[in-house]
């Protein structure tokens, strides 16, 4: 999977490299944890995108969508030309994520705050019809600013949403400066214990830890789960990690995606 | 028999006939009646507290699943506290969700100004692909649920809890998106929605006694618009008075505006909150307040008309 992830993360680069900018920074945080998701342990089919009783993912920060994109494509939902089309106009692969433009996208999302209810509901949703299924939500660090995401985690514990793996994607970056200097979580870990979640806090970016993380998740019982994964925004290419919160969005030309290709051999 | 009687007995018999419909409360499924439905169908009631943002995104969730979620709070909170929520989660994602808002406008009486809501429609009505559907009575809102819940776009019921002052008898028969014309007539067309359809009715009864024949049409949607009932009447008549119990920057007037600046341009006068916010009172004491009374409308159709 190690190599998987590569992968997914020069198709990241390529799909941003085709328009010349775009949000890379928060896009390359997630791609471990969608490797494992997609390579490990989703429920899915990339042949028949809306499967009855499949997982589901929702992005709710949805600026990632390139990294999602370079996934599904990776598994087979689109072509490595569509990859290529990101935010020209008419596309199917808008900036943010769109459930009824892109084969695999679960929820639009990308209005920060709205996915983890979503993803509360469908949990509800899996419970009512009993499939069994597990509904995963990635959210951001500088997202957990919005109040939505604390009613929805309230009301995911109050109804033992145990089938709800919620991923925090804890870069500890946002578009303005560092996320501890604009409006910290201080302790994400106690505030969502607190909540009456299960969680756990790992490296975010090591594909094993992510693997082990979800295998226990899926053991818990009657709470949702909360994973902490602690990333570095940009992970995988130096020169956009050491770019810092400048690489929130920033631009990436053909010249770059050389030096990405050479660097992710 | 109140609008909450009419909507509990409604869901009952629709929610055992469809296994798919959901209900979901924000710590008022009491007040909106709705509470009754907790008991008869357990695994479908969800009662999510005081957050009306949360609420409106585990509906989206549960319709991507398939289900045919119904969220109620009162007016305001349905509607300006979740513009985004309903904007992003439910109408740009195409999911099939139904907004309940009770107690819109004066009706929201003793809650007062922070509850009424004058700029709902005004809210909704922007965002593509949402019906607004303003309701007159009891009756009305009965035959209208089935139809409504058999659409798989998102709808905004507004509905008030209590009061319903009974304007079709039993021999009505609702048909959604069309408008009824409650009284012909030939001189003036007044349009009018919601609780301002009885007002209008009671105008139109103090204007026959002098020779004024006023055509009333209950508009029902407020989106979609009948349009051709609308210019159908207005051709006739010439001569147009708008009311609603909603801020008239936004609502019932400028959508008839729009449309007849568009095809048919006239005079209109209307009948309406003029800019303000609310404020506590009685039903009576605010629709005097407002100038909705029946017998402003006779004094706008009088006024329309130069008599």
């Amino acid at each position: 999977m190690q190599n998987i992830a590569k992968e997914i993360r020069l198709l990241t680069c390529q799909c941003i490299a085709s328009i010349g900018q775009g949000h890379i920074g928060g896009s390359l945080s997630i791609v471990d944890v969608l490797t494992v998701l997609y390579y490990k342990h989703m429920n899915v089919d990339p042949t028949n995108p809306k499967k009855t009783g499949r997982d589901r993912l929702v992005v709710s920060k949805g600026h990632a969508g390139p990294a999602v994109y370079a996934t599904l494509c990776h598994k087979g939902y689109i072509s490595q030309s569509e990859l290529l089309t990101l935010n020209k106009f008419k596309t199917n692969l808008p900036s943010h994520c769109d459930m009824n433009k892109t084969p695999g996208i679960d929820m639009t999302t990308g209005s920060l705050g709205q996915g983890l209810s979503c993803a509360v509901g469908m949990s509800l949703a899996s419970k009512i019809v009993q499939d069994h299924a597990y509904i995963y939500c990635i959210i951001g660090d500088g997202e957990s600013q919005e109040g939505q995401i604390w009613e929805a985690s309230m009301f995911a514990s109050q109804k033992k949403l145990d089938n709800l793996i919620v991923f925090l994607d804890n870069n500890n970056m946002q578009i303005d400066n560092y996320t501890s200097n604009i409006n910290s979580l201080i302790d994400p870990k106690a505030k969502w214990e607190s909540f009456g979640f299960y969680v756990q806090s790992i490296d975010g970016n090591n594909i094993d830890a992510i693997d082990d993380a979800i295998i226990k998740a899926k053991k818990n019982k009657d709470k949702p789960s909360m994973i902490i994964l602690n990333t570095i925004k940009g992970k995988g290419v130096s020169f956009i990690e050491q770019k810092g919160v400048a690489n929130h969005s920033m631009p990436i030309t053909e010249d770059d995606l050389k030096q990405i290709i050479e660097e992710l051999k | 028999m109140e609008f909450r009687q009419a909507l509990e007995q409604t869901l009952s018999v629709l929610m055992a006939k469809d296994e798919k419909i959901c209900i979901l409360d924000a710590d008022l499924a009491k007040p909106n009646g709705t509470a009754p439905l907790y008991q008869k169908f357990p695994n479908r009631c969800f009662d999510v507290g005081i957050q009306e943002a949360n609420m409106i995104g585990v509906a989206a969730g549960l319709a991507s699943y398939g289900f045919k979620p119904i969220v109620f709070t009162f007016a305001p909170f349905a509607t300006r506290r979740v513009c985004d929520q309903i904007a992003v989660s439910v109408s740009y994602a195409m999911q099939n969700v139904k907004i309940v808002g009770t107690d819109p406008g004066i009706t929201a009486e003793l809650n007062g100004g922070t509850h009424m809501s004058f700029e709902d429609v005004a809210i909704l009505r922007s965002i593509p692909k949402m019906t607004i559907y303003d309701a007159v009575d009891a009756n009305q809102l009965a035959q209208a649920l089935p139809q409504i819940m058999n659409l798989d776009t998102p709808v905004y019921i507004r509905m008030p809890r209590k009061l319903s002052t009974p304007v079709f008898d039993d021999n009505y028969k609702f048909k959604l998106f069309k408008a009824d014309v409650v009284s012909v007539g030939t001189d003036i067309t007044i349009i009018a929605s919601g609780i301002m359809v009885h007002e209008a009715i009671e105008a139109m009864k103090m204007l026959k006694e002098e020779g004024i024949n006023a055509e009333v049409i209950s508009i029902n949607t407020i989106k979609p618009l009948d349009e051709e009932t609308i210019l159908t009447s207005v051709k006739k008549t010439k001569h147009v008075v708008t009311c609603e119990n909603h801020n008239i920057i936004g609502g019932v007037y400028s959508a008839v505006s729009e449309l007849l600046a568009k095809e048919y341009p006239l005079k209109i006068t209307a009948i309406g909150i003029k800019d303000r916010f609310g404020q506590v009172g009685k039903y009576n004491e605010l629709l005097k307040e407002y100038n909705l009374t029946k017998i402003d409308i006779y004094n706008a159709v009088k006024n329309n008309l130069n008599k």
